[in-house]
């Protein structure tokens, strides 16, 4: 009687390991519609990334411009016909998943990122004459704070501290004397504090010894539009930003 | 039978044979049923989440902590006010935990830092799924009657525009699908009633087809009917697949019903080709900035210009020239409501853009039609067809009464059950699903369907489905205090003749003042503090640009002098803010000492050559307006209330409040005011 008890509870308790691990694996759901129907015609020797990589949108939102990659041989010509899979981290799924490369050698698909925010590597792969081949891309999925922060870079930020312009608005970057620092350039921005850019932001360039063409803001924006700035600012960086202080085990 | 008898009989004797045996038997059967209650709690779903986070918090660093702030057990937001009881945080367990940003496995993972708290709105008002159950399929996916699954992220931003009926900074997604819902005219068929009772309005101008032949042909009617977008890809006139014999039908029925325009003809100035100098065409089109409304596909296949207006690639295919000639006249004969301005074109000003826009067209468009005279049973059946269709909904048609109601009211589609909806095979059950799919490909829901195909991007659609999915009933339930009641328009109205002559130029069209109006241009509300007569003067006659980089700018009305006069006098007394004092003495006089330190400081301290341009050989800011003249175009005291904080005149203005003293405020303004315009004109001694 009591050996049978045990028994019960152990087959239970791994029951109930499987049921929270089909519980956990529910939340990754793959969308990756089976595409029987396409067959390689050909194969490529590299993978180049034509366009759609390191965008930002909203967690769970589809991208704003398609992820395109090309399928080369091995004189760089572009290869058509070739199959190419894209595969990427739990939540996030494609459309389609799989498909030919079309005439210029050219895969594309769209892209829609996971529910949680953060870096998501997007792998693109193809069979490849003799081994196949993959490429990784990334895109940066932001949380609703890092959002708001991405909205009022655009609207106070943007114009300084991105060089590029577009139909929107025209870079201010190269009118200055002193260049600013891009958002992207987590090699700087990543050695500042949190109050030193709090600083900055709240009391201008001066505030850190820096240009005073970087003038204050501490009496247009509000300490959340601060902190979302500041989050924004963390989300994009590349290197990606690693938080200070106690490191935490993983799981 | 015999032997299952007798085994019985001999179990029971085994059992129950003597009394000890009998009661140690019963005993073990009674503990057994008692521990049914306690084994059923720890092998719940929940209590196993409960354990596992116990398990990832043990290694943390933080774990002392943590531990001491979980409670077991089910957890509980009992909101009675909102109707809220949420049992989600039994297992999302680390939703306010700080340190735990960087957990990657649900449902352990800190809540993303958002305006409101946990514990003040529960969870289902903004996810939606039903809060009190306690198993991940229940809370998560049920699709019982009366229940609604989880929202989907990507349509998270409905769960905000429940209350905020405003349109809300961090809500990008929802704003714009509110936009779509008002420039597409949803609203002209489906009725959608916001909680505090005001109506959803739209903001598009769907053209009355009253006097259609006027202004076009049945040939081209009947090519638009086909197919919208062949004719102009950025219209928001939907496609409804009319078979060739009914875009034929309904075609003659609006060209036999039109009634010409009473005074069309009083135009003989305007007749076409008169004096037009083809060669001016292109330059008097981007002088009188038509671009900053009307947009026109160059060669490359991109649109270039605004949606305010119609798109004109192909207006030569489309408008009659004595037509064309007429509106460019004055637009209000026509329509009396259009946002067109009434441009004061000279004869050839005017036939110069005619020429200008007839060419604007393509020969292959409608090459191939060719219509025979319809017999009246035929133009009957249009008739049918536009009243089937609802075309009168949106556009004002002779003989055909607008209907009322003519589609589904969408107030609480939000909250459509989903056991009403019929989903089409292979098909997510899921209200979003379904209203992202009805809007994509409305005729898939079958043949009788009369809604028509919209041309929408993907992000449009999702916007619109963000939109259309915050209409819930729990909006409706919802505390007034919670309440954020969208900005509506007002219905401010200029008096006298200014006032004539500001809805002639359509001035609403693009600025706004005093609540009414567009926003492509500034506020102008406060307008007459700004500036300086003689540059608004000025201004009015040849509106020479403050941001070049613009492609929408002010256009030039060629007013005549006693117009100018009349606008320049209305709005200099009139749009005046109180809180600006026009008479501070203390700006009248300036010294070279103060406008040297004025300088010092708009170089130096506050380094304003960062945006702004003063001296054009030196600075080169390109964010703000160019101030080279400023002093010849802004007045002393509208100068120093700006610079003391910006955002008060121009809410949203890029320009930082840097918390200015006094007396810095003072000095820049004494600089500021020093740059006049080279001449002298406008120059206060």
């Amino acid at each position: 009687m009591k050996r049978r008890f045990t028994g019960s509870m152990t087959f239970a308790t791994s029951a109930i390991l499987a049921l929270l691990s089909a519980a956990t694996l529910a939340g990754c759901k793959h969308s990756a519609p089976a595409n029987a129907g396409l067959k390689a015609t050909a194969q490529g020797t590299a993978l180049v990334e034509s366009s759609g990589g390191h965008q930002i949108g909203a967690t769970g939102t589809t991208l704003k411009d398609p992820l395109v990659v090309q399928v080369n041989d091995d004189q760089g010509t572009a290869v058509p016909g070739a199959l190419v899979e894209f595969h990427g981290p739990a939540g996030v799924s494609f459309d389609p998943a799989e498909v030919l490369s079309d005439s210029s050698g050219q895969a594309t698909t769209s892209v829609t990122l996971g529910t949680i925010a953060g870096l998501y590597q997007i792998d693109a792969v193809t069979s490849g004459k003799t081994k196949p081949v993959s490429i990784g891309i990334l895109e940066t999925a932001l949380n609703y704070q890092e959002r708001v922060g991405s909205i009022l870079v655009e609207r106070y930020c943007s114009r300084c501290h991105d060089s590029e312009s577009s139909p929107e608005r025209v870079s201010n970057y190269d009118n200055l004397e002193v260049k600013p620092h891009l958002f992207t350039d987590g090699n700087t921005l990543n050695k500042m504090s949190d109050a030193d850019l709090t600083s900055i932001i709240l009391h201008g360039g001066p505030a850190l010894n820096r240009s005073a063409l970087m003038p204050s803001y501490g009496n247009t924006l509000s300490p959340s539009d601060v902190k979302a700035l500041i989050a924004y600012t963390r989300a994009v960086s590349d290197p990606p930003y690693q938080p200070p202080g106690t490191v935490y085990a993983r799981k | 039978m015999q032997p299952i008898r007798k085994n019985i009989s001999s179990a029971w004797h085994a059992l129950f044979g003597d009394p000890v045996r009998a009661f140690g038997v019963v005993s073990v059967i009674l503990l057994l049923a008692l521990a049914i209650a306690p084994a059923k709690e720890h092998f719940s779903q929940w209590h196993s989440y409960q354990r596992h986070y116990l398990t990832l918090i043990r290694d943390r660093g933080d774990a002392i902590s943590l531990r001491r702030r979980f409670e077991p057990g089910i957890h509980q937001i009992w909101l009675p006010e909102l109707g809220v009881v949420d049992r989600c945080t039994t297992c999302h367990l680390g939703l306010n935990e700080a340190s735990l940003a960087d957990v990657s496995q649900q449902p352990f993972r800190k809540h993303p830092v958002v305006p409101h708290s946990l514990n003040g709105f529960g969870c289902v008002i903004c996810h939606g799924g039903q809060g009190q159950a306690t198993t991940v399929a229940e809370a998560h996916h049920s699709e019982r009657a009366g229940e609604e699954p989880i929202l989907p992220t990507r349509y998270i931003e409905s769960g905000c525009g429940q209350c905020h009926q405003n349109a809300l900074p961090g809500t990008p997604q929802l704003n714009l699908g509110r936009t779509v819902v008002a420039r597409y005219g949803c609203v002209h068929c489906h009725a959608i009633t916001r909680p505090d009772g005001s109506k959803v309005e739209a903001t598009d101008h769907p053209p009355s087809l009253a006097h259609i032949a006027d202004k076009t042909t049945r040939e081209w009617i009947f090519s638009w009917l086909k197919d919208p977008q062949a004719y102009a890809g950025s219209t928001t006139m939907p496609n409804y697949k009319f078979s060739d014999g009914d875009a034929s039908d309904i075609s003659a029925y609006l060209i036999s019903s039109s009634k010409p325009q009473a005074g069309d003809s009083a135009a003989p100035s305007a007749k076409p080709g008169t004096g037009a100098d083809l060669a001016a065409g292109p330059s008097l089109y981007g002088e009188s900035f038509c671009a900053s409304c009307h947009a026109v596909q160059n060669a490359a296949g991109n649109l270039v210009g605004g949606n305010l207006g119609p798109e004109l690639t192909r207006i030569g295919n489309k408008a009659k020239p004595e037509w064309l000639a007429a509106w460019l006249e004055n637009p209000r004969v026509y329509d009396s409501t259009t946002p067109m301005p009434h441009y004061r074109f000279t004869p050839q000003q005017n036939a110069t853009l005619v020429a200008f826009l007839q060419a604007k067209s393509d020969s292959d468009y409608g090459s191939g039609v060719h219509l025979d005279a319809a017999s009246p049973q035929q133009i009957a059946h249009g008739r049918k067809l536009i009243v089937e269709f609802g075309c009168a909904a949106c556009h004002e048609i002779n003989g055909v009464q607008k209907p009322e109601n003519f589609a589904p009211d969408l107030s609480t589609i939000g909250s459509k059950p989903l056991a009403q909806i019929v989903f089409l095979p292979g098909m997510e059950h899921s209200l979003p699903s379904y209203i992202a799919a009805k809007i994509r490909q409305p005729r898939a829901f079958g043949s009788s369907v009369k809604m028509p195909q919209f041309t929408l991007t993907a992000s449009q659609t999702d916007a619109l489905t963000t939109a259309l999915l915050a209409l819930t009933a729990r909006s409706r339930s919802m505390p007034d205090n919670l309440r954020v009641a969208a900005v509506p328009e007002t219905n401010y109205q200029p008096a006298g003749h200014a006032g004539k002559l500001i809805a002639e130029l359509a001035c609403f069209s693009c600025h706004r003042f005093n609540g009414r109006g567009g926003d492509m241009a500034p506020d102008l509300t406060w307008e007459g503090s700004s500036v300086q007569r003689q540059w608004l003067t000025d201004f009015l006659h040849n509106p020479n640009t403050l941001r070049p980089s613009l492609i929408r700018r002010m256009p030039r009305f060629n007013l005549s002098d006693s117009d100018n006069k009349e606008l320049t006098d209305y709005i200099l007394v009139v749009y005046q803010s109180s809180a600006i004092d026009a008479d501070l003495a203390s700006l009248a006089t300036n010294s070279p000492d103060l406008v040297e330190h004025g300088k010092q400081l708009f170089y130096s301290k506050y380094a304003c050559q960062s945006c702004h341009i003063v001296d054009s050989k030196a600075d080169k800011g390109y964010i703000g307006p160019t101030l080279t003249q400023v002093g010849s175009r802004l007045t002393p005291a509208w100068v120093h209330a700006w610079l003391k904080n910006p955002q008060a005149l121009r809410p949203g203005t890029a320009e930082p409040n840097q918390n200015l003293s006094d007396d810095d405020a003072r000095a820049l303004t004494a600089f500021l005011m020093s740059q006049k315009r080279p001449g002298g004109r406008g120059v206060k001694q």
